[in-house]
Parts: structure tokens; sequence; C-alpha cells
């Protein structure tokens, strides 16, 4: 899912990182964006806190505090654009990566300035052709801190930072144990600096066009653009780029529009949360709090209505139980549990109490993890939990109101 | 003051520790330890906690100082 879909006129949908010829080609990139200028790392991360540049790898967290807290180590550091794309329903990164793939690059070496070493970390089916880009871009002079590829396994956690890292530094990647920070000590001792290609990507466009120029799109709190991937109940699934605040509705008709009726919507993917299917919904991470949403890495998945919300749900949730990576007791406990809880209430399996066991486990679960797997998982479930609630209603009294329900 | 630190990774969940201390963990459903706030200790407890640390057999526990602020938060 990799198509790059066309803005319907009058929307809100806005073309940058994806704008122009995008084949991938350098030639075609200098032709477009031209060479970056000459900045030093301070410059770069005054640059990344000025456009107010946050994460779209999921966590939304300010790129310049990143960057600084690495510079503050004081040793040259390990960088690596996190290009995993671990989320089944998330193709932006691969999208990029194809069609965009030397802005990738260009804020890799904006992030690895005085770095050891900089890696591009992809799923291996992806290698050939960066290779041989990241090959003629040395060749031509533009990347002073050379590139290696290392590859992501296809595994929903491999992309967790900490997971990275340690694939990086040629262990398994799963996700470690918090205490000392990467930022500080990776998993080879050196100050670590994980980013999301995409955020590298704007970093690039941010070093060539300015701050201001980056916060014309987007809100004032969440300025710039994002790529969102939109699945489900769609005519065109593929990858459109908005600003912040775009209007949900204009996304869905960017991705040909609902093929029926939807009763609700994913954002934010696996680890996001079900949000009316209300047009006019802002896709910002103010506007969606009150869901217990946010837009994290651009997920969108439309439900329609002849679908139960509460078995896509825990069909999620099983999957994402099985992801778990059997490292933290609570974790692989706790989610096949709460997976297992949530299955029973989708095939109408009712016993009393059943909802409130839901909501004790996805409660019981979070915050206990090294890595936030459990967290994202216990969000999904509670906003099904909310934005279903008529469904549970129903199905505690053994009916579906799913239209296509076949039982 | 100082916060006791779970690696979760590292804890096998006999729940010893709970029983060390109460006022700070309760037990899950399979053993693990569950925080009762922040896991903040304060000063009188401070001598269970480390007890705690010590006797965690899979060295799964850190009591770590308590500084104004850390490093970026990751996902
Ligand atoms: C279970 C899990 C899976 C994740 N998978 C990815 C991923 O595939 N790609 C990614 O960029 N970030 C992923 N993240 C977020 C990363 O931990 C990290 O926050 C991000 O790569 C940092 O880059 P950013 O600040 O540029 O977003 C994941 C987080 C969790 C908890
Ligand atoms: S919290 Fe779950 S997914 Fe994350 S490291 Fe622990 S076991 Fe693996
Ligand atoms: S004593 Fe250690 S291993 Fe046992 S439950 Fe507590 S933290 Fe886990």
């Amino acid at each position: 899912m990799t198509s790059v879909v066309e803005a319907p006129p009058g929307s809100r949908v806005q073309l940058r990182l994806l704008a122009g010829t995008h084949d991938g080609r350098l030639d075609s990139h200098l032709a477009q964006h031209g060479r970056l200028p000459v900045l030093d790392a301070a410059q770069v991360i005054g640059l990344a806190r000025d456009a107010g540049l946050t994460g779209r790898g999921g966590a939304g967290f300010p790129v310049w505090r990143k960057l600084s807290a690495v510079a503050a180590a004081g040793r040259p550091p390990v960088v690596i654009a996190n290009g995993a794309e671990g989320e089944p329903a998330s193709g932006k990164d691969r999208a990029l990566l194809t069609y965009a793939p030397n802005l990738v690059l260009d804020g890799l070496q904006l992030a690895a300035l005085g770095a050891q070493s900089a890696v591009l970390y992809v799923p291996a089916a992806a290698h050939r052709p960066l290779q041989t880009l990241i090959d003629a871009r040395r060749r031509a002079g533009l990347d002073r801190v050379p590139v290696r590829l290392v590859a992501a396994p296809d595994a929903f956690v491999a992309g967790e930072e900490t997971a990275a890292a340690a694939a990086v530094a040629g262990r398994g990647a799963v996700p470690a144990d918090k205490l000392v920070r990467i930022t500080e000590s990776g998993p080879g001792g050196s100050p670590t600096l994980v980013q999301n290609v995409e955020t590298l990507a704007h970093l690039a466009m941010i070093a060539r066009y300015g701050p201001g120029w980056f916060r014309a799109a987007g809100t004032a709190d969440e300025p710039g653009t994002f790529l969102a991937t939109i699945s489900g109940a769609v005519a065109s699934p593929g990858v459109v780029e908005a600003g912040y605040g775009v209007a949900l509705g204009d996304l869905i008709s960017a991705a040909g529009g609902a093929t029926s009726a939807l009763s609700a919507v994913l954002v934010g993917g696996y680890h996001g949360g079900w949000v009316p299917a209300a047009a006019a919904l802002p896709v910002s991470r103010a506007a969606l709090t009150a869901y217990g949403a946010s837009p994290g890495a651009g997920v969108i998945v439309a439900l329609p209505r002849h679908a139960c919300g509460l078995m896509e749900t825990a069909r999620i949730a099983g999957y994402l139980a099985d992801q778990a990576a059997g490292q933290c007791g609570p974790c692989v406990n706790g989610l096949p549990r709460l997976a297992s809880t949530l299955t029973d209430l989708a095939h109408r399996r009712a016993r009393p109490g059943l909802p409130a066991e839901v909501d004790r486990l996805a409660r019981l679960v979070t915050g206990r993890g090294a890595c936030r797997h459990p967290d994202g998982t216990a969000r999904l479930i509670l906003s099904a939990m909310h934005a279903f609630e008529p469904d549970v209603a129903a199905h505690l009294a053994g009916r579906c109101l799913a239209a296509g329900a076949s039982r | 003051m100082s916060r006791l630190h779970v690696d979760w990774t590292a804890c096998d969940g006999r729940g010893l520790c709970a029983e060390l201390l109460p006022e700070l963990l309760a037990e899950d459903d399979w053993g693990y330890p569950v925080p009762k706030g922040d896991l903040t200790v304060p000063p009188a407890l401070e001598p269970a906690a480390r007890q705690a640390v010590d006797r965690c057999p899979a060295l799964a526990l850190r009591l770590t100082a308590v500084s104004a602020e850390r490093a970026p938060a990751s996902s």
C-alpha cells in the first residue's frame, strides 16, 4: 500500500515531502530541492526548535530536545533513521523511502553531524535500491557521515527505539529497560539518537526552506504536515500528506472517499484510538485527546457500519498480544488475558462483569513494561469500550448492532 | 529522596518485593509487582526498599536518586 493519493480540489490535503516528481532519483531530488545548506549541529537544533518539529514515529516528542540531549552527552553518537514501520496498517515510511528517500538521507546527515555512524534501519526487502542510492550520494560527495543499512525484522516491536538501537548494535531487535536513556548511553555504550524517517525528511525540508515556511502548514501548536496511511472502507487506500488539524473528512476523501457508511475511525494505528466518523473532526493532538487518541504515526482506518468495532478491536488486540516481545511479565501475561477477555465480549460470550474486567486489565498492564506496547494496547482497548459503548451493551444482551453481523 | 525502578525485562514475578514493601507494591494476578504510586520512596521506607533491592533474586530492582528533570522520555 504505497500509492500516493491525489489531493481533491478544495481540501486541506497538502503535499510537501511527496510533492514534485517523487521518483526517488538523486538527480530529480537535486533539481527539485538543491543541496543542503551547510549547517552546524547547534544551528540544526535551533531550526528544529523554531519549527516546532515533533517526531513522526508515534510519540510526537520535540526533536530539538532529543538532539540537545545527545549533543549534551559530549561523545560522538550513533544516529539511527527508523524506517522499521512494524505497524501493519502503516505504509507511509515505505512510501517515503520509495518516493523521496533523498530527503530522509539528507535529514539523517543533519541529525548525524559529528556522529560516529549513521544507520538507516529498514526492512531488508527495501535495501537494494537504497544501497544503490547511498553509494551514488557518497560518490557525489553529499554524505559526510557514511550511512549503513541495517535490516529491521518484521515484528511490531522491532521499531521501538531501544529495539532499533539493539538491532543496530547486532543484538536481537527487542526493547530494553530504560533506566539509562539511550540518548545518554545506548547498547554499544555510545549516545544514541533514534528518529523516524519521516521526521528526518521534515528536518531536511526545514533546513532548506526555514521554520517559518514549515509553520505555514498545520496549527500554531502542532506545526507542519504529516504523512497519513489511510485504509479500511475507502475507495483508494494509500498515503496522503496534510497539515495537522486537517479535517478527518478531507483525509477520507483524499483516499477516494468512504465506500459505505462508517461507524468509527481508528486514528493513530494499533496503539491509537477509535474516534467518531465525523468529517469535521480535526486530526490533531489537541482535538483527539478527548477520545484518548492522537495522530500518532498517521494511521487512519475507516470502519464500515456493517463491521463490528468490538470484533475488529479484539482481532487487533490478539495480534498485539502475539507481538509482545516475551520479556516483561505483566505484558506477556496481561495482553493475552486482555485480548481473550475482549474476544469473549466480541463473540457475545457474555458473563457478569465482563466490561469491568476489560477495564481492570487494561489499567493493570499500563506502565508495566520495558516499552509502551502494553500502554498502547490498553489505550486502544479502552477507546473501543468507550466508542462502542452501545455495542458493548448489545453484546452483553446477546445481540450485535453491526448490520452485517453473522450471528 | 529516591525512587524504586523495576526492570520488567528482568523481574520474574516471585513477589518477594511486594512482601517487603507492601506500602509501595501490590501483587498482580501473576505475582508481578504493581506500583501503588510513582514508586517514590519516603525516607521511612528507605531501609525496606534497600532490602528489597538487595534481595530481589532477578536483580530487577534499583533505587535511583529523584533528580530535577530527566532527559527526554521516549515512547
Ligand atoms: C511497540 C512500539 C513500536 C514502535 N515502532 C516504531 C516504528 O516501527 N517506527 C518508528 O519510527 N517508531 C516506532 N516506535 C516509536 C519509537 O520508539 C520512537 O519513539 C521513534 O522511532 C522516535 O522517532 P521520532 O521521535 O522521530 O518519532 C514504536 C514504539 C513502540 C512502543
Ligand atoms: S513491554 Fe511487552 S513488548 Fe515491550 S519489551 Fe516488554 S514484553 Fe516486549
Ligand atoms: S523481587 Fe524482583 S523478581 Fe521478585 S517480583 Fe519483585 S522485582 Fe520481580
